[in-house]
């Protein structure tokens, strides 16, 4: 891996990414970058962290989401970064999501660290996680229409007239 | 004046712009939005600070009269920043707390997408505005992951320099501010003091005192200033003689140790599930540092040890920060002394624009430059997540591009924002004083949880 970034570091064997797609026969293994990726229908996601949980990736470090509009079919992808401390290991879950229905379980019974990554998401990208305890905005106003990290959500959309302006009558 | 006639919806986008009705122009000096019909919801006036809800499921064993819920902040001088606490009392002990956030939400996330791939660096170093070269160096390597280049030792070694000074300004400020709301006022003063020694080196070198974007994709923005081996040297001398005098203040303190030592507990394993990195995790006992675990930046060149703490409480919050600041003017030290030579920005011209005296007499070069700041560099299609330790935790930055010169997607994994998961089992049945050490033991970032 050229670059000032090491990824981290990975074992030769990949016995552990095996045991997961086996475990989880929809996964599809595969590396992006230097890292590790599990590709997964949304369904299975709790299954499969769940499995990942039992491998040893203790933490879940990151949710959030990509918006592909016009770029991929298939519009959102999940995206839930495991951390194992034991293993000195990451891995990437991809899960994509329809624009239709964007749904796909919660994490928060397997990591409870989840809650708040899964409301971010949620707020910012309009995804439902079932399950979730708490599924309620958390960065924005409750009252706010619209999930604006979605690409086709324009900045700057909100009118601001700071002063009157002089106008002639 | 023309009476209100319809409601303003914010703009969802795929609809009409709203038009400015007549009234809001003419008869108003007060922002538009503040003058629009909100709809009003159970959860919008719980939001607004008009009422609180208490949603969650009510003990019968507490009897009502005992039972009041506190609203704390968002204005506290204590909760570091705007950060909201509903706060479930019985009597003087704190049964519950949700932390309620957002209200310094900039939407940086959404900002990274509009700038190319070299301004996004003045974006992401207002996030966490204590650690600005943090945030900086962790947007670098993501950036530089995905173009594949090669960094100068020289430019890595002043990474890790200012990186690990940043470190220490920022303990210095939590020590401080941890101090200020137990009650050891001198210490606010003590801290912000020798962190000035470090942002006046900073100020010299990257031209502020925060919000550098001094580390770039590509290298640095400049070369060390004349005479930075006096100022380091400085610095290396007057703040562990400075830390001295803290832990002459703090470190044996009856009142001290009574106001930190078995405050806001959190075991290994619940660090582990809530996603709680950083001085926290390792103050629990869990040896876990990406400086040593997964290395950036030519960091495993240097001496240093990870510092843990054993009980997860305050106190050793404390302890773990001061042993840190120890540890990265070791890194310090000796980077200062073996300070490679060479250029501090890549040779790469796709990437890093060429010197001026280039371009008056190279074509090339001067193609070069007019690229790099029009449109900025293109970097090759692909995602990836890159992570470092910053003062708070894990900051990791994940970055997906298109291959043209901005970012399909820039997210930051926020360590002040899954931190901040882990307040409400560190302050449950701990007694409402207790409740601004364990805030500040933590250190949040507000810039750093809303983005």
């Amino acid at each position: 891996m050229s670059g000032d970034g090491s990824p981290g570091p990975v074992d030769g064997s990949d016995e552990m990414l095996a045991g997961l797609t086996d475990a989880v026969p929809s996964a599809e293994a595969d590396r992006s970058v230097g890292d590790d990726v599990i590709r997964v229908p949304a369904p299975d996601l709790a299954r499969l962290a769940q499995a990942a949980r039992a491998a040893g990736f203790e933490m879940c470090a990151d949710i959030t989401v990509v918006d592909y509009l016009r770029v991929r079919r298939v519009r959102f992808e999940v995206v839930v970064n495991l951390l194992s401390l034991q293993h000195n290991r990451r891995l990437r879950i991809l899960v994509p999501v329809t624009e239709d229905d964007p749904e796909v379980p919660s994490l928060v019974p397997v990591y409870p660290g989840a809650n708040f990554l899964e409301r971010e998401a949620y707020d910012m990208f309009g995804i439902r996680f079932t399950g979730h305890p708490d599924l309620t905005r958390i960065l924005m106003p409750d009252d706010w229409m619209g999930h604006p990290l979605r690409r086709d959500f324009d900045v700057g959309a909100v009118p601001v007239q700071f002063k009157a302006s002089p106008r002639v009558s | 004046m023309a009476e209100p006639t319809s409601t303003t919806d914010i703009w969802v986008s795929g609809t009409e712009a709203p038009e400015v009705s007549e009234w809001m122009v003419a008869g108003t000096d007060e922002g538009a939005q503040e003058m629009e019909r909100h709809e009003t919801t159970e959860r919008s006036v719980e939001q607004r600070g008009s009422r609180v809800v208490d949603d969650w499921v009510v003990d019968d064993t507490i009897d009502d009269d005992e039972r009041m819920i506190v609203n704390m902040g968002p204005q506290h001088p204590s909760t570091h920043g705007v950060l909201r606490l509903n706060i479930e009392l019985e009597g003087e002990i704190v049964r519950r707390v949700k932390p309620i956030i957002g209200y310094l939400h900039t939407g940086m996330e959404k900002t990274a997408e509009t700038l190319t791939f070299l301004q996004g660096g003045t974006n992401v170093t207002r996030m966490d505005y204590l650690a600005p070269l943090h945030n900086e160096l962790c947007y670098s390597l993501a950036v530089e992951r995905l173009l594949g280049v090669e960094i100068p030792p020289r430019a890595q070694a002043i990474r890790i320099l200012m990186t690990e000074l940043n470190r220490v300004s920022s303990h210095l400020v939590a020590t401080a501010t941890n101090g200020m709301d137990i009650g050891a006022l001198s210490m606010m003063m003590y801290g912000f003091r020798e962190r000035e020694l470090i942002l006046e080196f900073f100020e010299k070198t990257t031209g502020l005192r925060m919000n550098h974007n001094y580390i770039r994709p590509g290298g640095l923005a400049a070369d060390l200033p004349d005479g930075w081996e006096e100022d380091v040297a400085e610095i290396l001398v007057r703040i562990p003689r400075a830390i001295q005098d803290y832990e002459d203040l703090l470190k044996e303190n009856p009142i001290w140790m009574g106001r930190t030592q078995g405050i806001g507990i959190i075991t290994a394993d619940e660090c582990l599930a809530y996603g709680v990195t950083g001085p926290t995790l390792r103050a629990a006992g869990v040896p876990w540092d990406l400086r040593k675990a997964q290395p950036y930046s030519g960091i495993e060149a240097y001496d240093f040890e990870v510092v843990t703490g054993s009980r997860g409480d305050v106190y050793d919050r404390y302890r773990v920060r001061i042993g840190e600041i120890h540890q990265s003017l070791r890194i310090v030290e000796q980077v200062a002394d073996a300070m490679p030579r060479g250029d501090y920005k890549t040779g790469d011209r796709k990437v890093s624009p060429p010197p001026r005296q280039r371009i008056d007499e190279s074509m090339e070069a001067l193609i070069h430059h007019f690229k790099i700041y029009t449109e900025g560099f293109k970097v090759p299609a692909g995602e990836t997540y890159a992570a470092i330790e910053a003062p708070r935790g894990e900051l990791g930055c994940y970055l997906v591009s298109d291959g043209s010169g901005a970012p399909l997607r820039m997210h930051t994994r926020a360590p002040s924002f899954s931190n901040l998961q882990a307040l409400p089992i560190m302050m449950a049945d701990s007694l409402v004083a207790d409740t601004v050490a364990c805030i500040a033991s933590l250190d949040p970032v507000m810039g750093d949880v809303d983005r």
